[in-house]
This record gives C-alpha cells, sequence and structure tokens, in this order.
C-alpha cells in the first residue's frame, strides 16, 4: 500500500485512476494540474506520483522537472501517463526526471501491473 | 479485479462535452491566420483529452476521429500549419460530431455516419492522405516480441550515474527479475570510488546478471524499459555452455531477435479468461440498459455543498434541543417550545431553499449555443450580425433550462432571419450595416425574465393585420391596438414571411413557442418599434418543484392557488356584480371587469353557499387575462412542493398539479390560466374529464 499523488487535468481520468489505486488499498491524492501537484507536494511526502503530461497551468515535464528539484522528491518514483506513443515526450519526460510511463489507453490491470512495478 | 469502466463514462461525456464548448467558443473567435498560441493550446489540451479519455473508456470511434483533430492541432502548435477559414469550418464541424458520437453512445442511438465520414475525409484530406494509416490507434501499447529463450538470458548491466535521480531502483529491478526465473547477480564494483569521493546519490555499480529459466525476452526489456537511455543493457541468450562467463562480445554486439514459435503475450488484458471478459461484456450491456446516464448528474459548485452542509448542522442542533425539551417538558416551557418550533420552521425553509438552489444553474448553458447558431446563420443568410449576452449568471432550475432551449433557438433564429435585415437595407434605413441581437436574463420576483431584442426592421403592423383578415383570424375592419396585431404573431399556422427560408418561416413554431412557455407556467410578449427592432420577453417561474401557494376552501377541498398570481381577495359587493347576456357574470373591481368563475362549478363539487353575496373573491391574473375565483374561506399561506399530475394520475385542464399538506391530506393546485381560460371558453367542465377517466 503507498502513497500516491495523482495528477490530471481530466476529471474522469482522474477517477478512474483513484478508484482503481483505492481498490487496490492505496491512498490518493488528486490533484488537476501540475501547479495543484506542485503545492501539494511540497507540504507532504508521496511513494509514487502518476502524471498527465497535457495540462493547463503547469504540464505534466514540468511538474517532473519541480518534483526532483524538491528533496522530499529526489528519488520518489514518478511516472507520466502519456497518449504519445513516439519517443518525444518520453525522453522529455525523462530528461525532466520522471521515473517512466504508462502509455494511455491503459486499463486499470495494467494501471496496477505497472505501478506494483515501482512500488514493489 | 475489475472495474466496470462505464461508470467512469459519464464524467468523461460531461467534460468532453466542456471541453467541445470551449473548443467551438475558441475557434469562433478565430481569425484565419492569426491565431494565438493561447487558443491553439487551449483547443488542443481539449481535443487531446477527448482522445486519451475515448480511447481508455473504449469510445474507439471517437478516439480515432479525435485523433486526427488533435494531429492537426498540434501541427497548428508547433508552427507547421496555417490556421485558414477552411480548417476552422472544418475544426467546428469536427467538435459537431464528436458532440453526436458522444450523444449517441449516451443514449445508444445511432450516428449519422455518412456526414461524419465527411468530415473525417475532410479532415484526413487537409492531414495528407499518405498519413491516413496513422490515424488508427494502436490496439494496445504492449509491442510483443516473442523471444523465448529455453535456457534463460544473460544481462549486463550498467547504470549510468544519474539513473537513480530518475527514481529508478536497481533492487526493485532485481526483484522483478527474480520472480522471471532463477537469479543470480554478480557485482562489479571496480568503478566505485573511494568513500570520499563516494556520491550516494550517483549510481557506480554494475552487474552481471543471469536469469535461468524459460523466459520471454520482452518481459526483460519490459523491466529495463524505463532505464534504456539510462544504462548500458545488453541481453544474450544464454547456451547451455556458456554460463555464468561475461561474453565480451555480446556487450559490443546486441543480440538479434530469434523468433521462436511459443508466444509468451504481456498483454496484461489477457490475464482474465475468456469466460469472465464475455460475463463483464454482459454486465456493462445490462448497465447500459437500465440506467440512461444522460441527466442523472449535475454539476454543482462547492459553496452550495457547504451552505447544505451548514443548514443541516443547524437543523441537528434545533433538533437536540427540541429533544431535550421534551424529556422534561410542562407548560412552562411552551414558550420555549415555541421558538424552538419557528427555529425548525427556519431551519426547514432555508435547507429547502439550499436544496432547490442545487438544481439551479446559470443560464449560461442555454445562452451558449447562440454564438456559433448566430455565426452560422449569418453566414447563410448574408447578413452581418453582432450577438451579445448579458445577465448569463442568472440562475434557473435545471428541468425548466432544458425545456426553455427550443424555444429560444427559435426566436433567436427568428431574429436573425425575420428581424435583422441586411446589409444593403441596413445600410439604406441610415443604420450600422451589423446587426445587433441581444439576450438578457434577470430575476423578477419569483420569475425569470429573458429577452431576445434585436435592433432590426421590426414587426409590420400591416402585413400582420392584413395576413390576420386573410387567414379570418381579425375581421376585414376590425380596429386592433398594436399589442394585439403582435400577439397573433403566436397563433397557429401565422407566417408573414414572403419567402420560406430554411432558417425560418414556416410559420409552424411560434404557437408552439409560446405554448411550450406556457406549460412551463410562464409566458411570452413582444414589443415592436418600426424600424427600431422587437423584443421578446418570456417570463418564467425559476423553478417547478415548488410553489408558494394560497390555501382556500370549496366546500370538503382544499385547493391551493399559486401566491404569485393572486392580484388580491375581496368580499363581494352585490351591487359590482354584473351579469352579461343573461349567463356570464362579472365583477366590476374598479376600472376592470372580472369574469366571476364559481370554483364549485369549475371542479364540479358542493360548496358551503352558493350566493355571491358576501361571497370571497380571489382575484387572479393568470396569462395576463384577470379572473375572480369564488371560494368559501381563505386558509393559510404556505410554500408547497408541487406533485406532478400527468407522471401520477394524467393531465386534468384547470389543475397544475397536486400536493401533500401537513396532515396528509392532498389539495390540488389550480392551473389560474387554465382556469380563466375556461371560463372564458364556458367548455367543458374540468370535473367531466376527471368522472371519465
Amino acid at each position: 500500500m503507498a502513497n500516491i499523488l495523482a495528477v490530471d487535468d481530466s476529471a474522469s481520468m482522474r477517477q478512474m485512476v483513484a478508484f482503481t489505486l483505492k481498490g487496490a488499498g492505496h491512498q490518493v491524492t488528486e490533484a488537476a494540474d501540475g501547479q495543484a501537484a506542485l503545492d501539494v507536494a511540497k507540504g507532504q511526502k508521496f511513494d509514487l506520483v502518476l502524471t498527465d503530461v497535457n495540462m493547463p497551468r503547469m504540464d505534466g515535464i514540468t511538474l517532473a522537472r519541480e518534483l526532483r528539484s524538491l528533496p522530499n522528491f529526489k528519488f520518489t518514483p514518478i511516472l507520466m501517463l502519456t497518449t504519445e506513443a513516439g519517443l518525444n515526450k518520453k525522453q522529455e519526460g525523462k530528461a525532466a526526471g520522471a521515473t517512466g510511463w504508462i502509455v494511455k489507453p491503459f486499463n486499470p490491470e495494467q494501471l496496477l501491473a505497472t505501478i506494483k512495478k515501482v512500488t514493489g | 479485479m475489475s472495474i466496470d469502466m462505464e461508470q467512469f463514462k459519464v464524467t468523461f461525456v460531461e467534460e468532453s462535452l466542456e471541453g467541445l464548448d470551449i473548443m467551438e467558443s475558441v475557434l469562433l473567435d478565430m481569425h484565419p491566420g492569426a491565431a494565438d498560441a493561447e487558443a491553439i493550446d487551449n483547443i488542443f489540451r481539449a481535443a487531446h483529452s477527448i482522445k486519451g479519455g475515448a480511447a481508455t473508456f473504449g469510445l474507439g470511434d471517437i478516439a480515432n476521429f479525435t485523433h486526427v483533430v488533435e494531429t492537426l492541432l498540434d501541427e497548428v502548435r508547433n508552427g507547421d500549419r496555417d490556421i485558414t477559414q477552411e480548417a476552422i469550418v472544418l475544426f467546428l464541424s469536427s467538435v459537431d460530431c464528436i458532440r453526436e458520437m458522444l450523444s449517441a453512445d449516451q443514449n445508444d442511438e445511432a450516428i449519422d455516419q455518412e456526414r461524419i465520414g465527411e468530415v473525417k475525409a475532410g479532415l484526413d484530406s487537409m492531414l495528407g492522405s499518405d498519413q491516413d494509416n496513422e490515424t488508427v490507434l494502436p490496439e494496445s501499447n504492449a509491442a510483443t516480441s516473442t523471444d523465448t529463450q529455453e535456457n534463460g538470458w544473460e544481462i549486463i548491466f550498467k547504470p549510468f550515474p544519474g539513473m537513480l535521480r530518475t527514481g529508478n531502483d536497481v533492487v526493485r529491478m532485481f526483484r522483478e527479475l527474480a520472480d522471471l526465473g532463477d537469479f543470480t547477480a554478480v557485482v562489479d564494483a571496480e568503478s566505485l570510488p573511494p568513500l570520499v569521493d563516494l556520491d550516494p546519490e550517483e549510481a557506480c555499480l554494475s552487474w552481471h546478471i543471469t536469469l535461468n529459466g524459460e523466459i520471454d525476452k520482452a518481459q526483460i526489456s519490459e523491466i529495463f524499459e524505463w532505464v534504456e537511455d539510462d544504462c548500458e543493457l545488453v541481453i544474450t541468450p544464454l547456451s547451455a555452455s556458456n554460463t555464468n562467463v561475461v561474453n565480451n562480445n555480446a556487450i559490443d554486439n546486441p543480440v538479434t531477435d530469434n523468433p521462436v514459435e511459443e508466444a509468451t503475450s504481456v498483454d496484461l488484458q489477457a490475464a482474465s479468461t475468456p469466460s469472465e471478459r464475455r460475463a463483464e461484456g454482459e454486465r456493462r450491456q445490462t448497465a447500459r440498459k437500465t440506467s440512461s446516464p444522460e441527466s442523472s448528474s449535475i454539476r454543482v459548485g462547492i459553496d452550495k455543498i457547504d451552505d447544505l452542509i451548514n443548514m443541516v448542522g443547524e437543523l441537528v442542533i434545533t433538533q437536540s434541543m427540541l429533544s431535550q425539551l421534551g424529556e422534561d417538558f410542562d407548560m412552562g416551557r411552551v414558550e420555549r417550545l415555541n421558538d424552538g418550533l419557528a427555529e425548525l420552521e427556519r431551519n426547514t425553509r432555508e435547507l429547502q431553499e439550499s436544496v432547490m438552489r442545487i438544481r439551479m444553474l446559470p443560464i449560461s448553458f442555454a445562452f451558449n449555443r447562440f454564438p456559433r447558431m448566430v455565426h452560422d446563420l449569418s453566414a447563410k443568410l448574408d447578413k452581418k450580425i453582432e450577438l451579445t449576452m448579458s445577465g448569463e449568471q442568472t440562475e434557473l432550475d435545471k428541468t425548466v433550462m432544458e425545456k426553455i432551449g427550443d424555444p429560444l433557438v427559435h426566436l433567436v433564429r427568428n431574429s436573425i432571419d425575420h428581424g435583422i435585415e441586411t446589409p444593403e437595407a441596413r445600410k439604406a434605413a441610415g443604420k450600422s450595416e451589423t446587426g445587433v441581437v441581444n439576450l438578457n436574463a434577470y430575476h423578477q420576483g419569483g420569475n425569470i425574465i429573458i429577452e431576445i431584442s434585436d435592433d432590426g426592421a421590426g414587426l409590420n403592423y400591416e402585413k400582420i393585420l392584413a395576413k390576420a383578415i386573410e387567414r379570418g383570424l381579425v375581421g376585414a375592419n376590425e380596429e386592433l391596438p398594436e399589442e394585439k396585431v403582435y400577439e397573433l404573431l403566436f397563433e397557429p399556422g401565422f407566417s408573414t414571411a414572403d419567402v420560406v427560408s430554411d432558417v425560418s418561416g414556416r410559420g409552424v413554431g411560434m404557437d408552439v413557442v409560446k405554448r411550450n412557455i406556457m406549460a412551463l407556467g410562464g409566458g411570452v410578449d413582444v414589443k415592436s418599434v418600426p424600424g427600431e427592432g422587437s423584443t421578446f420577453t418570456i417570463r418564467l417561474p425559476l423553478t417547478l418543484a415548488i410553489l408558494d401557494g394560497q390555501l382556500v376552501r370549496v366546500g370538503n377541498n382544499t385547493y391551493i392557488i399559486p401566491l404569485v398570481s393572486i392580484v388580491e381577495s375581496l368580499l363581494v359587493d352585490q351591487k359590482n356584480v354584473n351579469e352579461i347576456a343573461g349567463k356570464a357574470e362579472v365583477y366590476q373591481l374598479r376600472a376592470d371587469y372580472l369574469p366571476i368563475i364559481r370554483l364549485y362549478e369549475v371542479f364540479g363539487i358542493e360548496p358551503d353557499q352558493r350566493s355571491l353575496d358576501d361571497g370571497l373573491l380571489v382575484v387572479v391574473e393568470g396569462d395576463g387575462k384577470k379572473g375572480g375565483l369564488l371560494v368559501d374561506e381563505l386558509l393559510g399561506q404556505q410554500q408547497v412542493v408541487i406533485k406532478s399530475l400527468e407522471t401520477n394520475f394524467r393531465r386534468v385542464e384547470g389543475l397544475s398539479g397536486a400536493t401533500i399538506l401537513g396532515d396528509g391530506t392532498v389539495a390540488l393546485i389550480v392551473d389560474v390560466a387554465g382556469v380563466v381560460r375556461l371560463s372564458r371558453e364556458d367548455g367543458r367542465c374540468p370535473s367531466e374529464q376527471v368522472a371519465a377517466a
């Protein structure tokens, strides 16, 4: 059971992710964009961050970069939820400090399997 | 764990519709060639979210369609494509198509494949036909290679120093590897610096791993997927002979895949058995049949919810206060009891108001379709029209909002088609070439007023009158005041358009508009000044669920008259009563003559008294017409919750509904406009209808 920060500007995706994770016994904090996530992240520690890439105010790549500069997020796994099948965004995300990615569309089972990889 | 994705679809559709509205309004404001980055970003993001969600929630058609739109927008965003008028029009049609596909999915309707195909073809051709095949989304992200090695694999893994800073953990990866097969790792600490130079955040060890067992290479690659670029990684098959020896060549020559027949799929979905999946599919289907998610959700501001919680808190306090009082009650405390009951009443009323407020939505929900409509119609009619709106935040009950949409559309179309003149005509009349259609909404008493006004030619008094005479609605030499003539517009089958256009003007509609508005308990009227324009004013009740009522008694029955329609109540003074043509009775009230409506006659019941002398007359106004209702007694006033007669029984003329009173009895709510109309028509008595039913 992990404490997870889920960031997505789409309410339905957030709902789906949160529902899935909570169903698997994780604790979930939701944020609607990168800025909101960063505000939350400054105050507490998470075991994992799941973030969308395209978001208003602050995108997922900037969020990853910002999080990595916080002392309590130095080694926290950050996974990007991305629809880009291409390498560009993945590499951009990696360069910003993201741990890995989950390619959309994914189903709840895929999400949990991937999360298991980083939360153990 | 199986999760029914259907439950998130409602949210998805809702947010997608919002996204589409944003796209539409941004596109409407967009001019060819001059798109600002933020606007493009906004619509791109909306399309992007819709595509992602559609793919996730199993709406493949929408995902594929939106993918093309997204790709085009991405090109615009990156400056690789100019935004042309053609593109704007195409994007707008795409918005319509996506909207249609969403609603078709929600309501299980068929979609207009042809039109969507047309738009899709337009998008594809804009994108360049050679990229056609790219528009199909990958079914699954797992690119499965089927390279299984019987003996196992040898892995050389040298993380680059920065790998740990991406949050990738070697221990975790090893644990996963160990899950696959028999795992042995030999650490190579050669590049480990002396302790003083050691940076614990850097990776400085490398490993030589052997993994024994029948393992698919893809499974191993997947574990290292995220760190491919952060390490040196060589995966070679273990042959029977080379066991734990590092093969130096392997580092320089990455392994070529050996295809092997036995496929080990990494598609995680395959984990559930086919029968399980079928069962799930069936469940989904039944869920779809039983629940119509369409109007099942409503978005409510958090402040309204907070208010509600506050009220409930107060209610609980009052309740506990009262129950304490009840435990140890004597007559000396009656005053406190009364205070408590008054408090309870206040709490209940406030709670009720708060709950009602939840159903209230700003009228912008009904207004927001008009910019697009005006844009399209003015292009079609070659007119220059500017749409202005005010009072968009005025709140209105959701049900009323849903029902007022079509009448509004009709009136706006009417203003555009008949009201606003062509630019030439306007110029000739000394007006600006651009006509203005204005939508305005505000609260007035317990009503919401919506005005649709234009600065066009105004209504043509002579033409309408001529038409009315032609139709036999008005006698040939009859003199009618202006407002009466304008009211004729709402008569069935009345149209003065010289040429029937496909925008409006078939003469069906204005009467329907009026009927729809009246069905909502409202009214519509029109004012017009030749050459300066017309204003249609719609008056609607704020909510259909509750009304302030005056309880009246007729014989043994209690009726409720909506407070808004009561003008005054008076004792009949026999000298003011006149009989017309020996049949209809009228009451002279100051300058007005009111028809006297004996409620006991209308409803066919036994009253206390039939004589008018000293009878109680409730003067009411419905639909602009006044009347005096004769009742036996005025009881209290209270808010009543309207229960529909149509759903529980059937529609009865003269009654707008029923309610349940505090003592549990049912009281019928008088439809004032209906009763006044009935008395004028002198037609069938509603009591006969009830008896017939």
